[in-house]
């Protein structure tokens, strides 16, 4: 930068995010690869996708040129209220009450063991606070201005991930001594008509709970989330 | 306390951790994965080689006489390569009923067997009702003139499709649940009525379900006392226990290391994720969980075959359920920090965090044996 005032030509950085913009493509576009990526559980949800000189019309661009880095952060902010899961996760506690009155230890339904017990009314609370958070998170749109996701939206990305995550752990504990065969078919080859080793619930237990280890890393991790609740809500 | 090492066992740690660098590449273990059997035949004769076959048993017998800590070197080493073969099953756990009950002629017909590697045992006590109930045995046993007949089911059998003979709980008398009246059997895996259903584990090694159909074996097939078999099995159990507190300690080491690794060399924002204290402060948990858990697979192996039995089963229990803590604080910690290739297959650390997982689901998970010591009062006398 030149000394003295404004100069007639002062170079100006452009921002990173500029120059990006959002396309809509049809996969089954010449020149798309798809490699799948297997996770640990075994399953193949998510893929690298390679773009070699790929055609889209004109017409498939989202909104402006140059603006989709803004389209991006808005759905970034959607995906964090989404990502709660607060659903989901009643349903999987319905399903984990379910199973542990099925399952004997010791002669009585885990149902039945208090110290169990407990640990599940424990996460329900977590669970009935956190709805009421994303209640309030929902109501608070009404009158929030800009066009910035709500950095409250972190709190329930935290707080739903960590949910889901001990809900899988409890239901590992169900499955008990089951959680160890292999059973979900990684792929269609691998498709098995044998009987079910155990109860024949108890096949996608451990899977899943290896799965979910990566709601604490998707969507931004919580360790991320944290960076924006003490910066953007505490001014730290 | 001594916690150092003897020379000898220093050396024998030396050249387990050698043959698994040699065989135990991670690409190399994919192979054996696919073999039959599901682990590397080969290097199951490197084992053979290398006397870790023989290491518990009498040298009389090819064995060289080792003890626990022997036995908690080869875990550990085992751990950290993530390696497949029915070391626990075939020598730990099978050899430990041949060790503890089993007569002189059965001893002295199989150990040479095993500690050359042609004989692959498994042990069949884990039914489909019982849950972690080691007295819960419902495959019953009955006596006819010079023999006895078994039939039942029998569930997760650790490499029991590989096994040539299998050391099989029955029930001679009593009901499904009492501590007495339970026999321990040696059958032959090609005997008449014995049917094998194998299939993978998700730490990536195999397992087995076992129907019994009037299977007819020998009186001279019995291992310990009939129908007072059980403080056997338990005894067996806990050896078992032991080594597997090992063999987590030595995945744990490694999940730890190779977070440190990548916390030392992977950039974020221009730099080594290292630098951020909140990483650095999950990796110092870490390693205090891995610390405990070390900790506490070294009292198992002190206490593995300590005669006062009430404390015996205590100090493994609570081995038991450091080692599943810890297991899961690691684990955690390990796929967290990698990220999103912490999640992939490609990637080591998850097949460690599976088998943690795995030995935390084996005997008895840390909530049950929790709940042994709590049942107990605690693990102090109040």
């Amino acid at each position: 930068m030149p000394t003295g005032f404004s100069a007639s030509c002062v170079p100006i950085r452009a921002k990173k995010q500029e120059g990006i913009s959002f396309l809509l493509i049809d996969m089954k576009t010449p020149g798309i690869t798809v490699r799948p990526i297997q996770t640990i559980d075994g399953g193949r949800e998510v893929n690298e996708v390679f773009f070699d000189d790929v055609k889209v019309p004109a017409e498939n661009l989202v909104g402006q040129e140059n603006k989709g880095w803004d389209y991006a952060k808005f759905l970034l902010g959607n995906e964090r209220t989404g990502i709660a899961r607060v659903g989901a996760s009643k349903a999987r506690i319905r399903r984990l009450k379910e199973l542990a009155s099925l399952e004997l230890s010791g002669g009585k339904p885990l149902m039945a063991d208090e110290r169990f017990r407990a640990k599940i009314a424990a996460v329900e609370v977590e669970l009935k606070s956190l709805e009421m958070t994303e209640l309030r998170v929902v109501a608070a749109e009404r009158t929030r201005h800009g066009n910035k996701p709500d950095p409250a939206s972190s709190i329930l990305k935290i707080k739903g991930s960590e949910i889901q995550q001990t809900i899988t752990e409890l239901l590992l504990q169900v499955v008990g001594p089951y959680a160890l065969p292999d059973q979900v078919p990684h792929d269609e080859s691998e498709r098995w008509n044998e009987p079910p080793v155990g109860p024949e619930w108890a096949g996608p237990l451990a899977p899943q709970y290896f799965n979910y280890r990566k709601t604490s890393i998707y969507g931004g991790s919580n360790e991320i989330q944290k960076n924006i609740i003490a910066k953007a809500i505490l001014g730290l | 306390m001594d916690f150092a090492l003897s020379e000898e066992q220093q050396l024998l740690r030396h050249s387990v951790e050698r043959l698994f660098a040699d065989h135990y590449a991670f690409d190399a273990r994919k192979r054996y994965a696919q073999e039959e059997g599901g682990f590397g035949r080969a290097v199951w004769t490197r084992y053979a080689e290398l006397g870790l076959l023989g290491l518990p048993f009498e040298e009389q017998h090819g064995g060289s006489a080792g003890g626990p800590v022997e036995t908690m070197i080869v875990m550990e080493a085992i751990g950290r390569a993530l390696a497949l073969e029915p070391f626990l099953a075939t020598v730990v756990l099978g050899g430990g009923a041949l060790r503890f009950g089993g007569s002189a002629a059965m001893r002295a017909e199989l150990i040479p067997q095993i500690a050359s590697g042609a004989l692959i045992l498994a042990f069949a006590h884990s039914e489909r009702q019982a849950r972690y109930d080691l007295a819960d045995v419902a495959v019953r046993a009955r006596r006819e003139d010079s023999s006895y007949v078994l039939d039942g089911a029998k569930s997760l059998v650790l490499h029991g499709e590989s096994a040539q003979k299998l050391v099989v709980s029955a029930r001679l008398a009593g009901g499904q649940k009492d501590r007495d009246g339970i026999g321990l059997f040696l059958v032959d895996a090609a005997a008449d009525g014995v049917s094998r259903r194998g299939y993978p584990t998700v730490d990536g090694m195999r397992a087995a379900e076992l129907t019994l159909t009037g299977v007819r074996i020998a009186a001279d097939a019995v291992i310990g006392s009939p129908g007072a078999a059980l403080p056997l099995i338990e005894r067996i159990v806990d050896i078992g226990i032991a080594a597997l507190a090992a063999e987590a300690v030595g995945a744990m080491a490694a999940m730890h290391e190779a977070t440190v690794d990548y916390m030392k060399t992977r950039k974020q924002f221009g730099v080594t994720i290292g630098s951020f204290q909140v990483l650095q402060h999950r990796a110092a948990d870490m390693l205090i969980a891995l610390e405990q858990a070390r900790s506490m697979a070294m009292l198992a192996t002190m206490m593995a075959e300590e005669d006062n039995v009430r404390e015996r089963r205590q100090a493994i229990s609570a081995a038991k359920v450091q080692i599943g803590r810890s297991g899961r604080i690691v684990g955690h910690g390990a796929i967290q920090i990698h990220g999103g290739i912490g999640m992939t297959m490609e990637a080591k650390v998850g097949h460690y965090f599976k088998r943690v997982t795995a030995i935390d689901a084996l005997f008895g998970d840390a909530d049950y044996h929790l709940g042994l010591l709590a049942e107990a009062g605690g693990l102090v006398a109040a």
